[in-house]
């Protein structure tokens, strides 16, 4: 018996081919980057406009004194907590973007995110063990636990699903069937224990409200290494995107890429759901409204993941907090009801979406 | 791929169609659900041997046994029973829609949908659990709605199922979080409970709904549309060409399954994975292709009511919700079940 049904074939992916590239090509590359310019401008604002906006109303001026100078009530607010919360932000939104393109590209799955390799079970059990048998409190606490369990799931994930012989169809169906068996536990440890599901209940619909400087500044460095390994991989992936045999022809070996990317991924998410919680949604999402406009190349689709992932992670922040305003509404919940919509009015009016 | 033998049954110019190895594989699992389900009546503090049990159920039992049979266990049972084979049959219609072993209804948002139902009952309106039923029916079906109303227009074929259904469930799990976190812990709690799937204390009214909709749309999916189904797994040309209509088909196919996994949450909460691995199961022992939809709902009643046995027992003194049980032999089952593929090269 075999586990997969017939699927419908992949439709080629075009690689750009080396060499100085046809008119054609460069005219669109212009183009690419010219949208690229725009999206960093746009990435820009969005940053501004999370220091700027908050619970307490504070005009534009007072926030920039309050950025330069440390003694007012006000700068304790901005520096305390807006601009820690916005670098999280950034730093989470991008990762979950380059993270959900390049494991699309090595699951051949356009439906992978963090969620499916298990990355989210992971963090979400090793947490819940941390609370429930550790009595840990801390967001600051929670973090290293989050980290360590995304690493073992996603790694447990890699080898269940074939190790160096690993497949997109094996990897989605062991981390599905891993992270649900995972959530189980979770689901056990909950029940069991009516603290922990006190806690848990906030932590996992994710949200930066926690956000503090200290915690940006550990999670920095996890993603820039992620990011600049999953960037240097993106031509290797794009050979791989034709297929095992051919990626070998061009001489790309698909075991170690597809490890290496895990690895990245790993990095990624790992961080960013440590930081904030099972975030859902903008892994998933981005690359795919991002394919829309750049195609499959993924050199340019992980470059454009960077800049607009972090704009739809802290849009959808900044927006929940003007709504609920002087509480706040998760950022969790905001990316799915945000994105959601969006991404489904996308798959609905496009026919190239992921097809 | 070996002949399989077949046997036709034909009544004018009715016939019915199976394989023998189904037609086994089917009649052992039905069997083996209700030894199951006699093993489990029979299991508890007040131990009953299965004679007993059966002398019971024929109405000739002692007054204890009578009380605590007929108005303890058996509807618990019947529960188990009943959502196991309902999800199963969702879970099999789903796979075959979209061509995907893991198209089950908790990756389409089905599932997220009756609980934001549910959900909505208990921390808005503070409900019992009548309706806390009704709000996991509407929400279900709220779902399935919605699904199908931004899938439709292009036709309902089984990429974009999945991925508006992923998208769904991606906005109603962000709902959903959002909800448990306005809720009074107490209320958090029992939330919890339901969203993991437990057969504790069912009673006959919970039964009810689930058997009246069972009773209308099992025969419906396996003997109205199981045929057309099976032509439609062999392409959707091929299936037109051969006089399916195919839109319609899905149409009614979705309707169905959304409406089992609608009443089944209803009655014993989301219970994972009973939906996902009941027709790989069922595949496994047929070895005939093809939705084998009779054999997957007889798998699901052996595995819920097989998983409610476990829950039982697996801790001394506690009684673990049956949808922890599901979920971790579902996902130890299928981890294996690649081990195994791997060791056989079919991957």
């Amino acid at each position: 018996m075999s586990l997969t049904h017939p699927q419908r074939s992949d439709r080629k992916r075009p690689v750009a081919p080396p060499g100085p590239a046809p008119a054609g090509e460069r005219s669109h590359n212009g183009a690419r980057a010219a949208g690229l310019a725009c999206a960093f401008v746009l990435l820009v604002l969005v940053c501004l406009l999370s220091v700027v906006v908050g619970a307490r109303h504070l005009p534009p001026l007072v926030v920039w004194h309050g950025l330069l100078d440390s003694a007012s009530d006000s700068a304790t607010v901005v520096r305390e907590m807006r601009l820690p919360r916005t670098l999280l932000g950034l730093l989470a939104g991008t990762a979950l973007g380059i993270a959900g393109g390049v494991m699309q590209a090595i699951t051949r799955n356009p439906l992978a995110d963090p969620g499916v390799l298990g990355i989210n079970a992971g963090a979400s059990a090793s947490v819940v063990t941390a609370i429930s048998a550790l009595g840990v409190t801390t967001f600051d606490g929670y973090v290293w636990f989050a980290f360590l369990g995304a690493a073992v799931v996603s790694a447990l994930v890699y080898v269940v699903g074939g190790g160096s012989g690993a497949t997109p169809a094996r990897l989605a169906l062991a981390g599905t069937a891993i992270g649900a068996a995972v959530y189980s536990y979770v689901n056990a440890v909950q029940l069991l224990d009516t603290a922990s599901l006190d806690r848990m209940r906030f932590w996992t619909v994710g949200s930066l409200a926690a956000a503090q400087t200290d915690t940006a500044v550990k999670m920095a460095p996890f993603v820039a290494l992620g990011g600049i390994t999953a960037l240097a991989l993106a031509s290797s992936l794009n050979a791989l995107a034709l297929g095992d045999d051919m990626a070998r022809a061009l001489g790309v070996a698909p075991a170690t890429t597809r490890a290496v990317a895990m690895a990245a991924v790993t990095l990624l998410c790992g961080a960013a759901t440590a930081a904030c919680g099972p975030i859902v949604f903008v892994g998933l999402a981005v690359p795919h409204m991002v394919r829309a406009v750049t195609g499959p190349d993924l050199r340019w689709l992980l470059a454009y993941c960077t800049v607009l992932a972090p704009v739809l992670f802290l849009g959808a922040d900044v927006l929940g907090r003007i709504l609920a305003r002087p509480a706040e509404i998760q950022v969790g919940v905001m990316t799915a009801l945000l994105g959601g919509p969006f991404f489904l009015a996308l798959v609905r009016r496009n026919r190239t979406v992921g097809a | 791929m070996r002949r399989t033998r077949v046997c036709v049954i034909r009544r004018g110019s009715w016939s019915l169609r199976f394989s023998r190895r189904a037609l086994a594989a089917g009649m052992g699992c039905f069997l083996a659900a209700l030894a199951l389900g006699i093993l489990v009546i029979g299991s508890g503090d007040y131990p009953m041997s299965a004679g007993d049990v059966l002398r019971t159920l024929a109405g000739g039992g002692t007054r204890p046994e009578t009380f605590i049979v007929n108005n303890v266990r058996l509807p618990r049972v019947v529960t188990a029973l009943l959502a196991g084979a309902a999800l199963a049959l969702a879970g099999a219609v789903f796979q075959t829609l979209t061509r995907n072993p893991l198209g089950s209804p908790d990756v389409l948002g089905f599932t997220q949908g009756a609980t934001a139902g549910a959900l909505l009952a208990i921390v808005v309106f503070g409900a019992d659990s009548g309706a806390l039923a009704g709000g996991a029916v509407l929400g279900g079906v709220a779902t399935g709605g919605l699904i199908y109303a931004v899938v439709w227009p292009r036709g309902l074929h089984g990429y974009r199922l999945i991925l508006v259904g992923i998208g769904t469930a991606a906005i109603l799990t962000g709902f959903n979080g959002y909800l448990l976190t306005r809720a009074q812990i107490t209320e958090a709690a029992r939330a919890t409970l339901w969203l993991t799937g437990n057969l504790n204390g069912r009673g006959w009214e919970d039964v009810l709904p689930l058997a009246v909709a069972m009773v209308v749309l099992v025969p419906l999916v396996l003997l109205g549309l199981g045929r057309p189904l099976r032509l439609l797994e062999m392409g959707e040309d091929t299936a037109r060409v051969l006089g399916v209509r195919v839109e319609r088909l899905r149409t009614a196919l979705l309707v169905a399954a959304v409406l089992l996994t609608a009443f089944a949450a209803a009655a014993v909460g989301p219970v994972a994975f009973v939906a996902l691995t009941a027709p790989h199961l069922a595949r496994r022992l047929t070895r005939t292709p093809g939705p084998n939809l009779a054999v997957s709902l007889c798998m699901g009643a052996v595995l819920l009511v097989g998983a409610d046995w476990v829950a039982q027992h697996a801790v001394p003194g506690r009684e673990l919700p049956v949808g922890v049980v599901t979920g971790l032999l579902g996902g130890g089952y299928l981890v294996g079940l690649l081990a195994a593929e791997r060791r056989a090269g079919r991957i």
